[in-house]
């Protein structure tokens, strides 16, 4: 039987590589054999890709894409679906969810440098990921023509209106009406579900043949292919299998009941994740007392908020987004580590950590006086980690990174 | 003679490559162009008629024009008189940087010497300002002399939409084309454009 099958898969994999690819990517991939829970969440996060694909096309088959039918096929989907409930308490949850892990995912980046050499690409390719999600992420919260996905809408719409000349005219492209309407609706949709998608996963396929390229990085900052066994392998290597697969069982099984607990008892977060506003049905000529975005926009929308002028807001907001990007290129230290970095970088991590959640909490909360000072203070601090970065990294003195891990 | 055929593959390239672009160009303005209003949306978007003789001096309504709010104000000859000594706080009080329709006509900018109508969209990011007409201190300035305020994100403006200054709104709200025939007012057309 096992001749017989064996015979099969080379039948197989003389005409599509399935076994060797299977082989080179997966069973006997090499990856770093001490590593810690920062590094699941990639994992993660394709766990929730496949959550939020599945739950989105089952959503699919309820919803409506016009102005007068989206309201109501979501409270169809809600209160007369079989379990439709649950299949769109997951989908918005797993919004939430997959923002949280790939934030993790991009702190761990910053934490033990994973985007030094030979890594840049990954980490591009990464950034990009973020860049697309951040706007399927808004295409997806307009669908339900709720309060807050029209004003949500209309702000983020507005903003093209800040770019000079072509501004005005460009929002009315966008819009496809006057208004935010079905026109509106049904290209969000499109874009939603078939286009943002297909790049996403075309993304995810060049960040991971990228990433087995160049091999995974570890906490120690160690390079594990400067010592090698006598068939190529890292000797600080274990095989994906079984080693990392029951590593990432175990974080998939921790995640899950994370997961299912927000799913089941908090799916709204509190108004973070699916504002109270939102569920009454988009009014065109009333704005809500209040417009804030859902939580994981938020330290962008305290910068946009924190400069007082219309083309200035959006310029740093885009910047703030832009500069992850070059990131591998302003960090010039000789440990990739945290551990082995120097004491100016742990002092500008520790003072971004908290002004990052600080803006984050800012973008959440009406303006005052007070608070718009501090969401200026906060973005001068986002800017100055990332464009300092070339200088206190090169100063400080780095402590030796080990040879083997 | 070897160098003669490179050069000529090169230029033939060169050639092919920028018709190529130029038909590559026409083949996307259709995709650019179907993302405009259709013929039905700017059907929806016409013109709308509001009786305004049933109006309060002092009285605010609001029009739905392309499912946008407009606001129409019928004003008192004080608050009228009073325009010119709230200019001090105005960032642009005679409307020189956005392309004003009908710029010193009326001090109401609108046609009319009594009404003010405004495209109730706040200039900074889209959000309906609110009208808070009373001469008396609010949360967000103490000496307020009345006019708009945005709750989304601060901007306040005069009774006839004119910006103040260290707002994030960067001009003073839009007057919509518009014309009145006696007390039927129309928004969304010049007289006689129809």
């Amino acid at each position: 039987m096992t001749q017989k099958s064996s015979g099969f898969f080379n039948w197989i994999n003389a005409r599509l590589p399935i076994v060797n690819t299977y082989e080179r990517h997966l069973s006997k991939h090499p990856v770093p054999k001490k590593v810690n829970f920062w590094y699941m969440f990639g994992a993660l996060a394709s766990i929730v890709l496949i959550i939020q694909i599945v739950s989105g096309i089952w959503l699919m088959f309820g919803y409506e894409n016009t102005e007068e039918g989206a309201f109501a096929s979501i409270e169809y989907i809600m209160r007369d679906i079989e379990y439709g409930w649950i299949i769109r308490y997951m989908h918005t949850t797993g919004a939430s969810m997959f923002f949280a892990v790939v934030y993790l995912h991009m702190f761990r980046g910053l934490l033990y440098g994973s985007y030094h050499k030979p890594r840049e690409l990954v980490w591009v390719f990464g950034m990009t990921i973020y860049l697309v999600m951040m706007a399927e992420g808004f295409l997806g919260y307009v669908l339900p023509y709720g309060q807050m996905s029209y004003w949500g809408a209309q702000v983020i719409i507005s903003l093209f209106g800040a770019i000079p000349y072509i501004g005005e005219s460009l929002e009315i492209w966008v819009r496809g009406d006057y208004y935010i309407s079905g026109a509106t609706i049904s290209r969000f949709f499109a874009l939603h579900v078939v286009a943002l998608p297909l790049i996403l996963i075309a993304l995810v396929f060049m960040h991971l043949v990228a990433l087995h390229e160049v091999g995974a990085g570890n906490p120690e900052g160690v390079d594990i292919e400067k010592h090698l066994d006598e068939d190529g392998v890292p000797l600080d290597s274990v095989p994906f299998f079984p080693y990392k697969v029951l590593n990432a069982l175990v974080a998939i099984g921790i995640f899950g009941i994370v997961f299912s607990i927000i799913m089941f008892f908090f799916p709204e977060g509190g108004g973070y994740m699916l504002e109270l506003a939102n569920f009454e049905e988009a009014n065109p000529l009333s704005t809500p007392e209040h417009i804030a975005p859902v939580w994981y926009y938020s330290p962008y929308y305290a910068m946009l908020r924190a400069v007082p002028d219309k083309l200035g807001g959006l310029v740093v907001m885009g910047a703030a987004i832009a500069i992850l990007f070059v990131v591998p290129w302003l960090d010039r230290s000789k440990a990739a580590s945290i551990r082995y970095k120097g004491i100016l970088s742990k002092i500008a991590m520790t003072i971004f950590i908290i002004s990052w959640l600080m803006l984050a909490w800012l973008g959440t909360v009406p303006v005052t006086a007070l608070r718009t000072t501090l969401s200026i203070i906060g973005t001068v601090i986002y800017f100055a980690f990332f464009l300092l970065m070339p200088i206190y990294t090169s100063i400080e003195k780095t402590k030796p990174v080990p040879e083997r891990l | 003679m070897e160098e003669k055929i490179t050069t000529r593959r090169k230029v033939l390239i060169g050639m092919t490559s920028a018709v190529g672009a130029v038909g590559a160009s026409f083949a996307v303005v259709p995709f650019v162009a179907s993302w405009n209003p259709s013929a039905k949306a700017k059907a929806v978007g016409g013109p709308v008629k509001v009786d305004v003789s049933k109006m309060q001096v002092g009285q605010k309504i609001q029009v739905s024009w392309r499912k946008q709010p407009v606001f129409v104000i019928r004003h008192s000859k004080e608050a009228l008189e009073s325009l010119s000594k709230v200019e001090s706080k105005l960032d642009d009080p005679s409307s020189l940087k956005i392309e004003e329709p009908y710029r010193d006509i009326n001090p109401t900018r609108s046609t009319s010497n009594e009404y003010t109508v405004i495209a109730g969209v706040c200039t900074h990011l889209g959000c309906a300002p609110k009208y808070y007409p009373e001469m008396e201190s609010q949360p967000w300035d103490e000496s307020w002399v009345g006019g708009f305020f945005c709750p989304c994100h601060g901007s306040m403006f005069d009774i006839v939409g004119r910006v103040f200054k260290g707002v994030p709104a960067p001009t003073n709200l839009k007057v919509p084309p518009h014309y009145f025939d006696g007390s039927i007012l129309t928004i969304g057309e010049e007289r006689g454009t129809a």
